[in-house]
């Protein structure tokens, strides 16, 4: 039994076909972010959390430190719970607050932390207690439309025509 | 006479019906009889060596070129769509995911069988039609393991790395038109793309997708090659089949799976 040029052929064809999937995996994919440094969770609770997903970023000045972990309603509050995954080289101190904010007029969500005065820091299974829950446009537009009715009813009285 | 027509055509279908079921059957049986006589193939990996040569290299440029386009198209396309909304930012979220999920194990799987698949029905027809096989069966030696089993296996391997190399390059072709030629920003390109390629959800349900589509084309091949009438009619008619069937079985299949996949997506 002797090698062919077949052999090597074959051999190429098969390191190439495993390297573009590990390219696929660590390029394309998230495989590289996967082996994620080590986290810590905190927990938010919000009136809405909009269109908030599990898997969004967790960014303070922009930078993203962490992500949503996972969404429930809690029946003991009616409101939003929300668990993040920060990681473990950003500490924020106890007097975080965290607000849902969108990312361009109607990018995806994510969550805003802004970090306090205190000294005391963060720990795992913490709560964050200042939050901002996420803006409903439709409210927005409500608001407004209501507000303009309002403002015009009161000058039609003000002044007839 | 109206009477007598309707019925001709009414046994027309319920032989029809019966002749598929019976094909179906027949099939079946045989992907068994593959699989159960693998054993000579694995024990000589250089028949499935030889094989993948001839189905998965020889099959190489023309995925390579494919990708390359439908990475360029999509970059092309995506770009003037997401422009409108000024989201070109997300094009490479939008290349890599359709590429990733579908178009690559979908697209490559339909040139594999009209590339690869036809190449082994007309082989394996012509090997019947010209008593290769039944000369083999003379000689002791099995020709489901010898013939069969080889090409089954190296279509099996093949197709899951062609459409890992299609996606790839599709990819890359995508960045050529998007980041190279038009000038999305590189940084956002990558990184959005990275942000929303899940490796579990949609790069190994791809290539789960390309396992099962290898096993379709290279089970539909073999057979319709082995049951090919041994005609110079009958060996054309078994190629046309092996395109048509497997082609019609990766659409099928891939709807089911995505249905299953990515239902809560």
């Amino acid at each position: 039994m002797q090698r062919g040029t077949l052999d090597l052929w074959v051999g190429i064809f098969v390191m190439a076909g495993l390297g573009a999937l590990v390219i696929l995996a660590l390029k394309v994919g998230n495989l590289g972010s996967f082996s994620a440094p080590e986290t810590y969770t905190v927990y938010a609770e919000f009136e809405n959390v909009g269109g908030l997903k599990a898997r969004s970023p967790v960014r303070s000045a922009g930078v993203v430190v962490g992500r949503v972990n996972g969404i429930e309603f809690d029946t003991q509050t009616y409101k939003a719970r929300v668990r993040l995954d920060l990681e473990m080289r950003y500490p924020f101190s106890k007097d975080t607050s965290a607000s849902i904010l969108t990312a361009g007029l109607l990018g995806e969500q994510y969550v805003g932390l802004e970090t306090g005065a205190e000294t005391e820091m963060l720990k795992n299974q913490d709560k964050i207690m200042l939050t901002q829950s996420a803006v409903v446009l439709e409210k927005l537009i409500g608001q407004f439309i209501y507000g303009k009715a309002g403002e015009s009813g009161g000058s039609a009285e003000a002044t007839p025509k | 006479m109206m009477f007598g027509r309707n019925a001709l055509s009414l046994r027309g279908i319920g032989a029809h019906t019966i002749d598929a079921l019976w094909r179906l059957g027949y099939a079946t049986r045989f992907l068994g009889l593959t699989i159960t006589h693998s054993g000579t193939s694995l024990r000589r990996p250089r028949l499935i060596i030889r094989e993948i040569y001839y189905t998965g290299v020889l099959s190489l440029v023309i995925i390579l070129v494919s990708g390359l386009f439908v990475g360029m198209v999509l970059g092309f396309q995506g770009y003037h769509t997401l422009q409108t909304y000024g989201s070109e930012s997300a094009l490479g979220v939008l290349v890599a995911l359709s590429l990733v999920r579908e178009l690559g194990p979908v697209v490559s799987a339909l040139l594999f069988a009209s590339r690869a698949g036809s190449a082994v029905t007309a082989e394996v027809g012509l090997m019947k039609a010209t008593e290769q096989l039944a000369a083999m069966e003379m000689m002791a030696v099995d020709p489901i393991a010898r013939v069969m089993a080889p090409r089954f296996w190296a279509g099996v391997i093949s197709m899951p790395l062609l459409a890992a190399m299609f996606s790839a390059m599709g990819v890359f072709g995508g960045y050529l038109v998007g980041v190279v030629l038009i000038g999305v920003d590189q940084g956002t390109f990558w990184s959005q793309m990275q942000a929303a390629v899940d490796f579990r959800e949609d790069v190994l349900n791809g290539v789960i997708k390309s396992c099962v589509f290898g096993v379709a084309i290279s089970w539909i091949a073999v057979f319709e090659g082995y049951d090919a009438p041994p005609t110079a009619e009958g060996v054309s008619g078994a190629t046309t089949r092996t395109v048509v069937t497997s082609s019609l079985a990766v659409l099928g299949l891939d709807f089911i799976m995505t249905a299953f996949m990515f239902q809560g997506v």
